[in-house]
């Protein structure tokens, strides 16, 4: 098909020739002449933010809980760098994005122009990929190329930056446009020899642990990692971004690894022999002091990306390709192994494993005066809002609460900022997934102090009838800070404090404001009613104030630089080791 | 340390040095030497790359130069098997005494003068960094006015070619 359009028409039809459906957004002056055609689309629904970060984190979210692309849109100058810690952050949890940017007409580029930005070359280290248009015959290919390069090999985050007399130019649209990209070629199919290795040392491992991150649920791989793992007898860890990849309650589950993670998913990852790690980059927050992380350990390291592979850890068997397509041929190979008559027998490991689960099971601390401790909270919304809910958090304590304590049982079920550590995320993820995903129940999970870095989304959410839930875990700090101030600085609580006795703001009023239903919650006897309270409310969003104790702190912790073996389950608790042999 | 000659063969676009400079600013590489320049195909430039690294970051500079969607091919071109080649141009201060020296020792490393004025030579000179060196020290007793050098370029010894297959891959997506 050949039509006579503008290139911002070129635009919008090239975007529902890719199957948006969705775009977060908002509206200025480079990006205007994109908006009209945009108005008369039936198929692309545009939500109009309130503040363009809100775009980007809405993007997030949808493209994670639906696993396709999200797209955010905004104008030049401010408009765009508003988005750049989204795309960062996108950047960092490999989240398939594309965002499209005004540029000013490019006879004015390069003279500070009114709203002028050079976005191409401010995103140029947190994209995967961008582009500057500045010739409306080029609109069309470069969305279906901005498109493919976001959501194929390791997904990441795509800005398409289109000057604004590109979009008001005449151009000729045909499609499909055939994609010019000859240095664009990931490689998904796993090496058979590798895969062959890596069978045999899992056959011949005794303390063997699958390392899981976020790459096998990207790679809809978690089946196959349930086969794989259930095939072999394998320990499972899973990491910040793999929550829910391997249900939490299967036996073979060990937690969570990391700074914050469980002594048993930790314990098991320092006595390995062997790593076989799946869609993971030994990222500092899991190994601690790199030096001493799992010290005894082969490593087979299966990884989209090639340039992960012994970037942080030497691999002994490297394995590029797409985890779904490793992890079935790896269930082949052991099948083959188990053919031949060779099995690995990991019955010690276990008893060690078993032990350090019963031995150091998460726990938290309950207060005597009554009030709430936040874990609780994360327990209660776990058993009465269930695993078949998104769970959508910001960045800290509550965060971390959220990982330990609530139980996962379906893959991309927790939604988070993991590599960025972006405060704020919550809440305009939470939009994103429940748009994408609007007849699950989405659960923002945030802390006070994030939460008021982008509540600004309920009222996207309230006009726009998006009945998402937010948990404020409030406890009127900067409670990851505090803590760290608590551990480290000698209680010196330097500007952490929000104030919370004088209630500014009052969340039950600002939800009210927001045409939200705001409630709140500060004793434990009060938990499950407001909890089952929230959850009757389908026809608008609701807040929930949780008041809880400001000194609750998230354990067990490793502290940052030091070895994982120095893991602590409470403070100055160290796990003792030495009953393994 | 050791020095590596790094051939990369990238799409002719706006922005690519940029992106190939800021990867590895951000990711602390240490460029010795850069050259861009033409190929015999318009749609691709080629960029001569000369880092000086261990093994182990080497590996991460050719994989996370691959990630980046313009770059079409990397080749580490081995110092025994390729031809390196930089380019300098010299300013000499001369006097009618010495120019007959300089002019000598001009001949003797099969450089060529360029200009000449009253009181100074401009000579050019192209070979391998060894040389180039090696010219400098001899010519530094004169006094160098003024120094221009270009970054190496090299190409591999022998009949293949690393643009062939590339070439392909571009004429497949044209």
């Amino acid at each position: 098909m050949t039509e006579q359009m503008t290139g911002a028409q070129a635009l919008v039809r090239a975007l529902e020739q890719v199957g948006v459906d969705t775009v977060f957004g908002i509206p200025g002056g480079a990006i205007l002449p994109a908006y009209d055609p945009l108005y008369d689309s039936t198929k692309v629904r545009h939500v109009l933010v309130r503040h363009e970060q809100g775009a980007g984190h809405a993007a997030e979210g949808y493209a994670q809980a639906t696993g396709r692309v999200g797209v955010c849109m905004a104008t030049s100058g401010p408009g765009a760098t508003n988005l750049v810690t989204p795309i960062a952050d996108a950047y960092m949890d490999s989240v398939p994005m594309v965002a499209i940017t005004g540029q000013v007409s490019s006879p004015l580029i390069g003279t500070d122009a009114f709203q002028e930005a050079d976005i191409s070359g401010i995103t140029m280290p947190i994209t995967k990929h961008n582009f500057l248009v500045t010739d409306a015959d080029d609109i069309p290919r470069t969305i279906a190329e901005a498109f493919h390069i976001a959501s194929t090999g390791r997904p990441g985050p795509v800005l398409v930056d289109i000057a604004k007399d590109a979009l008001q130019a005449m151009t000729t649209f045909s499609w499909p446009p055939v994609m010019q990209l000859p240095g664009y070629r990931p490689v998904t199919r796993p090496h058979s020899k590798q895969i062959r290795e890596a069978a045999r040392l899992m056959t011949d491992a005794h303390r063997p642990v699958l390392y899981v991150g976020g790459g096998v649920h990207k790679a809809g791989a978690s089946a196959e990692l349930r086969e794989l793992a259930e095939l072999t007898g394998i320990p499972v860890v899973t990491t910040l971004m793999a929550r829910g990849t391997f249900p939490d309650s299967h036996p073979q589950h060990m937690g969570m690894p990391g700074m914050h993670g469980s002594v048993s998913a930790v314990g098991a990852l320092q006595r390995s022999d062997l790593l076989i790690a799946l869609g993971t980059r030994f990222d500092d927050r899991v190994t601690g002091q790199l030096a001493s992380f799992a010290p005894h350990a082969k490593v087979i390291h299966a990884d989209i990306d090639p340039a992960e592979i012994s970037k942080n850890r030497h691999a002994d068997v490297p394995i590029v390709g797409d985890c779904r397509e490793v992890i079935g041929d790896l269930i082949k190979a052991v099948r083959n192994e188990i053919n031949e008559g060779r099995k690995g027998d990991y019955a010690d490991w276990w008893k060690i494993l078993n032990g350090y689960k019963q031995t150091y099971p998460l726990g938290y601390e309950e207060f005597a005066d009554g009030s709430l401790a936040p874990q609780y909270v994360m327990e209660r919304l776990s058993d009465i809002v269930g695993p078949d809910a998104f769970y959508v958090a910001g960045v800290g304590q509550h965060q971390m609460w959220a990982a330990q304590f609530i139980g996962y049982e379906r893959p991309g079920t927790f939604i988070n900022s993991g590599g960025a550590g972006t405060m704020g995320f919550a809440v305009p993820a939470a939009m994103g997934a429940k748009m994408g995903r609007p007849d699950a129940t989405v659960w923002a999970i945030d802390g006070d102090g994030c939460f008021q870095m982008t509540n600004q989304e309920l009222a996207t959410c309230a006009i726009e009838g998006v009945p998402i839930k937010v948990a404020v875990i409030n406890n009127g700090n900067l409670g990851m800070v505090r803590q760290w101030q608590t551990l480290f600085y000698d209680e010196r609580y330097s500007n952490t404090d929000l104030q919370r006795t004088r209630r500014i703001p009052d969340f039950v009023k600002l939800a009210d404001a927001y045409g939200c239903v705001g409630l709140r919650c500060e004793r434990p006897g009060d938990v499950d009613a407001t909890i089952r309270k929230a959850m009757e409310i389908n026809d608008v969003p609701v807040v929930v104030d949780f008041v809880v104790h400001q000194d609750a702190m998230v354990w067990p912790m490793v502290a940052a630089g030091t070895s994982n073996d120095d893991i602590k389950y409470a403070r100055d608790m160290a796990p003792k080791w030495e009953n393994e042999e | 340390m050791s020095r590596h000659t790094l051939s990369v063969l990238v799409e002719n676009k706006p922005g690519v040095l940029a992106r190939v400079a800021a990867l590895f600013s951000r990711r602390g590489f240490n460029i010795d030497s850069l050259a861009v320049g033409p190929t015999e195909h318009s749609d691709i430039s080629r960029m001569t790359i000369v880092v000086n690294v261990e093994e182990l970051p080497l590996e991460q500079v050719t994989k996370q130069l691959n990630k980046l969607v313009n770059v079409i091919k990397i080749v580490e071109l081995d110092n025994d098997q390729s031809v390196q080649r930089e380019l300098m141009l010299i300013k000499v201060r001369t006097d009618s005494e010495s120019r007959s020296h300089v002019l000598e020792l001009v001949n003797l490393f099969r450089a060529r003068c360029v200009d000449v004025a009253p009181d100074a030579v401009t000579i050019e000179v192209t070979g391998t960094t060894d040389k180039l060196g090696a010219f400098v020290r001899v010519l530094e007793p004169y006094g160098i006015k003024e120094l221009v050098q270009s970054g190496m370029v090299a190409i591999g010894r022998g009949a293949r070619s690393i643009t062939d297959r590339s070439l392909r891959a571009i004429e497949r997506s044209a």
